[in-house]
């Protein structure tokens, strides 16, 4: 039987249960289905020590806000001695000497992190085909994909495996895989979370956020991780909203939005089928529908697929085996050196990528591209802007498709990217978005997807907690793990 | 043919922070390798720069003293190459809005005359860290301890026509940053370096000729003697018939010649755009307002004092107020002896020395007391100008510490018993028969043969002044 985050507090409070038997729980399983999932990179055993440890706060009663629950970690976040490999062969023998700011948000909290989830190399992909470590299954169907980048982090919740898990989000990389796996994901406001500790793909558009079985659950984890961090001048400095409080808001009354876009050429029927049943939902708990335009939506892949890669191709310039990460051996010359370390350790996709984004910044092409993407991105930022002002929330299918299988889109980048085409807008725009399960099509998971103003994260957990109450698509569990 | 040179400077100026300009690193100079370089510094997975805002009030204290523009929302980009003493892969820099714009600084030139030279700007970027070859064999080693360390990248215009200009240029520059506080100035340690675009044309050309970047440049001297070459090189080149290529070029001193390290086809293209780790750097007119209020006084506000307190001349005054620990040993001085001789001691006196023997001032063997107490004893007549030096000697030599039990000790005492200096006139009357009838024809000039005959016979002691009114009452009655 597979527990919310909330569940498993109420354990712990009632003295139910015990940290470390909740630990060890999670760990028995993280080794059970790794064969079969894939979800971990490294799986600490000796997390148990940490659950012992919050057990004898809790004894003295000085727990904090997730004292005792065990959850897991997207294997971007930098770890102070565990591993960080990125899902990459470069950073295969990466040891940081220092947390990411969430992870040390998450420890003082008293959360036992049971290990390093599996992901995309370098948070690039939507299918979690392209790590060093071997693609995630997804746990509904192990031929299908979990999605990605955050493949592991979505696959470890929906096994059941820990209740929540930290993914990143930079064109989708939280929503989409929550959406393909059944569970719940939220990305924050860009800079409502620290970015410190967190691995680099594109600086301007990644944001941590929290994926767990309920908006509830979010909203706990966004509650210990949210806040400005001096060591991230892109993090805000203005207060952190009571999530848990923002809950009881519901829907109603509420205008929500769906642009004409979200619901056009390329959508599933299927999909389509179970998001307007949402959305019905939706209406049912009182909330206001009105139809949107937003024209200004499908500029978003191409000013994505010139920023991102732009901005990787600089952030990745550091692997260069000259001070940590993979190094070729016996390097001729300088340049040997580089460019054997650089073309061994990084997979196809990081390749592909660091080329377009050299390609975008040089000399003659900057005005063409850069500078272009980024008006593009100022235009799309506006056409947001100008629609909340007459709706709170827009809403719409969180992929085209549901979970596609294994191998299907590997040689087809493009139709990868397609993929992210209604979630890439929320990052470019850097405002909030919430994936929650809706039902199923062809027996996959089905995601609705909630975008918000910049920092009312409150209102899309709210959204989505009071469509968790009156729907159970999201207490369904994959059989036959 | 008439050719005419035409420079333009990079300076390197490194601020004089406690801390890195992305990190809490510390700036030290000096330190075992690799023991000043954090996580920011190594470029680490994940690690995010925060600006240390104490490089923000210097970058604007610098324009403040320049006239320049102050960009009030300037942007940090990151410039892309791969290097292994870069650990990022790219220097953060500034590009397209640098924080301090157009401004202007007027120089001196030797003739007296003065000249304004233009700014085109000064940017905020980190240092890389230092290769360093020569330690094992096969391998090369990094240290990453000047890595992050901040740097003012001052830009000029091509204003300069002489390699004497642009010294007078950089030295302009240099005084400014010590006077502000803002860089230690230190050549020999890379705290301040001088990078020249040098070019020549034919006079009367309105085009500029193809220019070379001349680097290494770790003094005033080498950076004359570099543009010098360069320029040599450039003409000598175009009178036969070639042609300049643009080009960075290398200066070494011990040959004194510049030669080629890369070519432009080499160039690399850095891939400039705005750093998305960081925000643009906004300043606001209340902090300019704060920061000017604090700024401390600047040479040219000095040299003008100095000429209205002090009666110094323009050029001794200048010459003063050049290097801002000049100016504040003379000040010591003249606040304890009598300014106008503490100014003409210093010039003739200190500052030749100290020349002579390439130490800086911090360093000068006497102090600002005791050339104080020498100039006292000379003022009040216990001794002349000629003893004066020679004491200098022996305190500059360490023979002497004490000026005044020095005097005593060496019997230095002006003599100032009239018979005895009677005696001597005397003497000198007696034995110079021309020299008497000369000045009693009214040729002065002479006097100057007997005051040297009767100091001789003082033995240096007599008042040469003293000497030259009893010739005068003596032979002219």
């Amino acid at each position: 039987m597979m527990m919310t985050l909330k569940q498993q507090l109420d354990l712990l409070n009632s003295q139910k249960a015990s940290a470390t038997e909740l630990t060890q729980e999670a760990l028995q399983k993280a080794h059970a289905l790794q064969d079969k999932l894939n979800a971990f990179v490294t799986i600490d055993d000796s997390s148990l020590e940490a659950a012992k440890s919050a057990d004898e706060r809790r004894a003295r009663g000085e727990n904090g806000l997730l004292d005792g629950l065990p959850i897991a970690l997207k294997d971007i976040f930098c770890t102070d001695g565990l591993k960080t490999s990125c899902g990459s062969k470069m950073l295969d023998n990466f040891v940081a000497p220092y947390d990411a700011t969430v992870v040390s948000k998450l420890k003082s909290a008293g959360a036992v992190s049971i290990g390093k989830l599996n992901m995309d190399e370098f948070a690039m992909g939507s299918s979690n085909e392209n790590s060093f470590y071997g693609p995630v299954k997804n746990p509904w169907n192990t031929q299908k994909v979990p999605g990605g980048s955050s493949g592991g982090s979505a696959a470890a919740v929906a096994a059941g495996i820990v209740s929540a898990t930290l993914g990143t989000d930079t064109g989708g990389s939280i929503r989409q895989p929550a959406s393909f796996c059944g569970i719940t994901g939220l990305k924050p406001t860009y800079g409502r979370v620290s970015r410190y500790g967190m691995v680099a793909y594109a600086s301007s558009l990644d944001q941590g956020g929290p994926m767990a079985r309920t908006a509830e659950d979010c909203a706990l984890l966004l509650s210990a991780i949210a806040g400005h961090d001096p060591r991230d001048s892109t993090s805000v400095n203005r207060p952190v909203d009571d999530y848990e409080t923002a809950l009881s808001q519901g829907v109603a009354g509420k205008v929500i939005g769906l642009p004409n876009q979200y619901f056009g050429e390329g959508l599933d029927e299927g999909v389509r089928k179970v998001v307007d049943d949402a959305i019905k939902a939706l209406e049912s708990l009182g909330a206001k529908v009105v139809e949107l335009d937003l024209p200004q939506q499908s500029l978003a892949l191409p000013a994505y697929y010139v920023i991102a890669p732009a901005e990787a191709s600089s952030n990745l310039s550091r692997y260069d085996g000259v001070r940590f990460g993979y190094r070729a051996e016996n390097p001729a010359d300088l340049n040997d050196l580089y460019c054997r370390s650089r073309s061994e350790a990084f997979g196809e996709e990081v390749q592909r990528r660091i080329i377009a984004g050299t390609y975008v910044l040089s000399e003659g092409y900057f005005d063409a591209y850069y500078r272009q993407a980024q008006r593009l991105r100022r235009m799309i930022y506006n056409e947001f802007a100008t629609a909340f002002e007459s709706v709170d929330m827009i809403v719409g299918p969180t992929t085209p498709t549901v979970a596609f299988d294994l191998g299907q889109n590997t040689k087809d980048p493009v139709a990868m990217y397609l993929n992210d085409i209604y979630t890439i807008t929320a990052n470019l725009a850097g405002i909030p978005g919430l994936s929650v399960p809706c039902g199923f099509s062809d027996g996959m998971p089905v995601g609705l997807q909630i975008l918000g103003r910049p920092f009312e994260e409150g209102t899309l957990l709210a959204a989505g907690h009071a469509y968790q109450r009156a729907t159970d698509w999201h207490t369904q569990q994959p059989e036959g793990l | 043919m008439q050719w005419e040179t035409v420079i333009g400077l990079e300076i390197h100026a490194q601020l004089a922070t406690q801390s890195k300009i992305f990190s809490a690193a510390s700036t030290a100079f000096g330190a075992e390798p690799n023991t000043q370089a954090c996580p920011v510094d190594l470029g680490m997975p994940g690690i995010l720069p925060v600006v240390n805002q104490e490089v923000v009030r210097m970058a604007v204290m610098f324009a403040l003293a320049t006239n320049a523009e102050i960009g009030q929302r300037s942007v940090f980009e990151r410039k892309n190459y791969f290097y292994p003493d870069l650990p990022k892969g790219y220097q953060t820099s500034q590009f397209e809005f640098p924080i301090v714009g157009k401004g202007k600084v007027e120089i001196v030139l030797e003739d007296g005359s003065t000249k304004v030279v233009g700014l085109t700007r000064a940017h905020l970027e980190e240092d890389a860290g230092k290769s360093v070859h020569d330690l094992y064999s096969e391998f090369s080693a990094i240290d990453l301890n000047r890595a992050g360390t901040p740097l003012l990248e001052i830009v000029s215009e091509p204003d300069m026509r002489s390699a004497k200009e642009a010294v007078a240029y950089a030295k302009k520059i240099h005084s400014l940053v010590r006077y502000l506080g803002i860089c230690d100035g230190n050549m020999q340690e890379g705290s301040f370096r001088c990078d020249a675009n040098v070019s020549v044309r034919l006079k009367g050309e309105s085009e500029f000729g193809t220019r070379a970047e001349v680097k290494n440049v770790n003094s005033f001297r080498f950076l004359e003697r570099a543009i010098n070459f360069e320029v040599e090189r450039q003409i000598d080149l175009l009178e036969s018939g070639g042609t300049v290529v643009q080009e960075t070029r290398l200066y070494d001193p011990t040959k004194d010649e510049t030669r080629s390290m890369r070519s432009k086809e080499d160039a690399e293209d850095y891939r400039y755009f705005p750093c998305p780790d960081l925000l643009p750097v906004v300043i606001e007119e209340a902090d300019i307002q704060s920061i000017r209020d604090a700024l401390p006084e600047l040479p040219d506000q000095r040299l003008n004092r100095y000429q209205s307190q002090w009666q110094l001349s323009g050029d001794d005054a200048r010459l003063l107020v050049q290097d801002r620990s000049v100016a504040e040993y003379f000040e010591a001085v003249a606040n304890q002896a009598d300014p106008k001789l503490a100014s003409n001691w210093m010039v003739n006196e200190v500052i030749v020395r100290l020349d002579k023997d390439s130490i800086e001032i911090e360093r000068s063997p006497v102090g600002p007391s005791q050339l104080a107490a020498l100039i006292a004893r000379i003022a009040d007549k216990t001794i002349n100008g000629k003893i004066g030096r020679q004491i200098l000697d022996a305190l500059w030599s360490g023979e002497a510490s004490d000026v005044d039990s020095y005097i005593a000790d060496k019997g230095l005492k002006q003599v100032t018993d009239t018979g005895a200096i009677e005696a001597w006139v005397d003497e000198v009357i007696a034995n110079s028969p021309d020299q008497v009838q000369q000045i009693k024809e009214g040729k002065d000039k002479v006097m100057g043969f007997l005051v040297g005959q009767a100091m001789k016979l003082s033995k240096g002691k007599a008042n040469p002044a003293q000497l030259s009114e009893l010739f005068k009452a003596k032979i002219l009655g």
